[in-house]
């Protein structure tokens, strides 16, 4: 599937579209097709979003993984502060991005 | 000729067409001139007498070549109107006026409101150019 | 150190209101992304992984205590409670608010400090020697020079748009502690034979893509002359340097390119005309810029003995400290190491304690090294065991100083979207791997650099044993590098061969170590046996 993400343009926060809005969770990443450029266009120019592109993803009953790792870090926060990732305290979602 | 939205000079806008800089040269009574980022500024200086514009063309605003081509031709000695044409925002004029500009035209017109608030932004200066502004370092030492 | 006047704060309290008003244009759609990127660059705001960045500027990397602290309150005013000081001597913070940027900006501003020109195609912070005015070889102390050129440098209406960065680092010793030949513009001050002071240039080092050593391009330029030469350095750059290709922008390309000499002439020339044009600041400023660098009230006949039974303060004391130049006193580096830590990393409260210290130890002023160490620089040698058990409390004692703990890394692919591999958990395995202090010891003076891309913010190229991040086909490869060094003997570290993956290449060094502990002979450093036997026997040994 094709995903899009980009930074909340005052926070930075890393974003995901959910076929209606940004979301801070990649499991309610939409699948966008080939619409990704127009959506793009349209949420930057709104400036709710920025830095925003499209990436390839696989859902599974596990939820949404993108393609790259470097994706699933952003997805995810750093590796390496296990108590600053969405999932705070709990290790195994480390093992989630490699 | 690229009409300026902004200026500072009190004598009348030079509407002569500007030539390039390679075209210059031979065409002796030329007094408008362009240059390209990658021109060589001092190649107009043994004709500054005759010149009463010169535009400096930023095709984008982040090739800083046009600032040094600047300030060689004010060091130079030129007085003639220095305008600044192409991809001029409201950010850089402050500075674009400090190496020598003297009048703006930019591709898309400025707001004027903000474009006054970039210009007095700065209480003053530590470098000296040829603006005329007296750096902090001077006014330091009397 | 440097106290701002009416002039310098007001400038910076201009900055920060352009600033706002900056943010405000790009909140309500008067400035696309692309022209404001430029614009929150040049104030240290980026983009990241995660978030936007703030990188704060920390000139020459010297700082007080109370600006310390205002480090420790940002970090938990405005972030999640730590920073990451960098290679450049300066800290970063990695999940920054666009909308908060302004008000951190005018705290930052309360007490001298910004973060201006912290990124951009400008004049960055100019970097120096972290023992400075403390070194006991030191020429001069650098930092009067560095902060010279830091007003030159600010908001210079010419020089905001160079074809890439541009990074000046000033040093004063024969030791040179900041890489010197390793930046754009290299400067050290030297003495000639009527025995006046002056600047040698070095001009066009740098590591990145294409690492280079950096050729003296002039032997001496007088002092009342120094930012003229400077000017002349850059307009040549600015003027010259390529723009049609990202990578070959840096100035180390120009002077490549058409030869130190021709880049010299070019230099000398537009030097010539610029001195003509008044831009040399009176060298009275120099004076008055002095006066600020003057040292600190030392305790004359303070003891000159240290207390060492305490067995882990001695070791401490034998790693992380340097002698000083005053009797009695000592420059203590608080290593930002600890085994599995991430290299450069402190927490608020430790940023706070480390201010305090620096009051009450170190005649209130701290410095930041290019190797995410911090250096209280004037402590009096009967506090250093009071001193030393408040660090070890607060988990700031590693004794690692210069050994393979030491670790300068990226923030890598964790944090950084330029980032090709994570360089963090590489630093944390290494540093486990060699936690034991018997293994640190053998292997003795060891500087292992790692970055996670080719842009070197990790300094791999110059490590005695450098590490470099590569992606491989979507996944995190690591080549080893042998034999870099970024001191006076500054040299490139040359590539092994193939790369490795995480364990392996954990493994690959410790070989690499092991081949250094077969071979060394008498007193010899790592880098020494290396560059005696050469690079073979470390290959044999890597891939056999």
């Amino acid at each position: 599937m094709k995903i899009l993400t980009g930074n909340d343009l005052k926070t930075g926060a890393v974003v995901w579209w959910d076929g209606t809005g940004w979301s801070k969770y990649v499991n309610s990443a939409a699948d966008v097709g080939d619409e990704g450029d127009i959506i793009i266009a349209r949420e930057e120019g709104a400036r709710r979003v920025f830095a925003a592109y499209a990436i390839d993803a696989e859902r599974s009953a596990d939820g949404v993984r993108p393609a790259h790792i470097k994706d699933r870090i952003r997805a995810h926060g750093p590796t390496v502060r296990d108590d600053l990732t969405l999932n705070p305290g709990d290790p195994d979602t480390s093992n989630w991005v490699i | 000729m690229t009409e300026p939205q902004l200026r500072f000079r009190d004598d009348e806008v030079v509407s002569d067409p500007a030539v390039t800089v390679d075209s210059f040269g031979d065409q002796s009574n030329a007094t408008a001139v362009r240059i390209e980022p990658g021109d060589d500024a001092r190649a107009l200086l043994p004709h500054l007498d005759r010149l009463r514009l010169i535009e400096v063309n930023f095709p984008a605003y982040t090739d800083g070549r046009g600032y040094s081509a600047a300030r060689i031709l004010r060091e130079a000695g030129y007085t003639g109107e220095l305008r600044a044409v192409g991809d001029v925002l409201i950010d850089q004029l402050s500075n674009m006026k400090r190496c020598g500009f003297d009048s703006f035209a930019p591709d898309h017109p400025l707001n004027e409101a903000d474009a006054k608030a970039a210009l007095d932004c700065w209480p003053d200066v530590y470098q000296a150019t040829t603006d005329g502004r007296t750096p902090i370092w001077t006014k330091r030492h009397g | 150190m440097y106290k701002y006047d009416t002039y310098d704060q007001a400038m910076v309290d201009a900055r920060v209101a352009e600033f706002r008003d900056q943010v405000r244009r790009r909140l309500d759609g008067s400035l696309t992304e692309e022209q404001f990127r430029p614009l929150r660059l040049m104030n240290g705001l980026y983009l990241q992984l995660h978030a936007y960045m703030l990188r704060v500027a920390v000139p020459y990397g010297t700082l007080s205590s109370a600006q310390m602290r205002m480090l420790g309150d940002i970090a938990d005013k405005y972030d999640r409670g730590y920073g990451h000081f960098t290679t450049r001597q300066n800290i970063q913070y990695n999940w920054i608010k666009l909308e908060d940027a302004g008000d951190l900006l005018a705290d930052l501003a309360s007490v001298e400090m910004h973060a201006i020109q912290t990124s951009g195609n400008c004049i960055r912070n100019i970097s120096s020697d972290q023992y400075a005015g403390a070194a006991a070889e030191e020429l001069v102390d650098p930092r009067p020079y560095a902060e010279l050129l830091r007003q030159w440098s600010s908001f210079h209406p010419e020089f905001m748009y160079l074809p890439r960065k541009f990074k000046i680092a000033v040093i004063a010793s024969e030791t040179d502690r900041a890489a010197m030949k390793l930046h754009d513009i290299g400067i050290k001050l030297v003495k000639n034979d009527a025995g006046e002071i002056g600047a040698q240039f070095y001009v066009g080092g740098g590591m990145g893509r294409t690492p280079m050593i950096a050729p003296m391009i002039r032997e001496f330029v007088p002092l009342d002359q120094l930012i003229t030469y400077a000017e002349a350095c850059l307009r040549v750059y600015n003027r010259y340097g390529r723009r049609d290709n990202k990578y070959k922008a840096r100035i180390k390309i120009l002077v490549h390119e058409i030869g130190a000499d021709e880049y010299a002439r070019q230099a000398e020339e537009e030097f010539a005309h610029l001195l003509g044009q008044g831009v040399e600041p009176p060298i009275a400023e120099l004076e008055r810029i002095k006066t600020y660098f003057q040292d600190p009230p030392f305790e004359a006949g303070a003891p000159d003995t240290l207390d060492r039974s305490d067995p882990d303060f001695a070791l401490w004391v034998d790693r992380n400290c340097v002698t000083h130049k005053q009797p009695g006193y000592i420059s203590a580096t608080i290593s930002l190491k600890p085994v599995g830590g991430i290299p450069g990393d402190a927490s608020a409260d430790q940023i706070r304690l480390m201010a305090d210290l620096a009051r009450d130890y170190s005649f209130d002023e701290c410095r930041v090294t290019h190797a995410q160490n911090i250096v209280l620089p004037h402590v009096r040698k009967a506090d250093l065991y009071v001193l030393w058990q408040k660090l070890d409390a607060a988990g700031l004692g590693a004794a690692n100083l210069d050994r393979i703990g030491d670790i300068i890394a990226c923030p890598g692919l964790d944090y950084c979207s330029l980032a090709n591999a994570r360089s963090i958990p590489i630093a944390q395995k290494i540093s486990e791997r060699f936690a034991a202090q018997e293994k640190q010891d053998a292997i003795g003076e060891m500087k292992l650099k790692i970055s996670g891309c080719i842009n070197a913010c990790g300094h791999h190229h110059a490590g005695h044993i450098g590490i470099l991040g590569v992606d491989k086909k979507g996944v995190e490869n690591y080549q080893l590098l042998l034999g870099g060094s970024e001191g006076e003997d500054t040299s490139l570290g040359k590539i092994t061969g193939p790369g490795f993956d995480e364990e392996g290449i954990v493994d690959a060094v410790e070989k690499a170590a092991d081949v250094y502990l077969a071979n060394k002979q008498g007193e010899e450093r790592f880098l020494d046996t290396y560059r005696r036997i050469g690079i073979d026997p470390f290959k044999e040994a890597i891939y056999d």
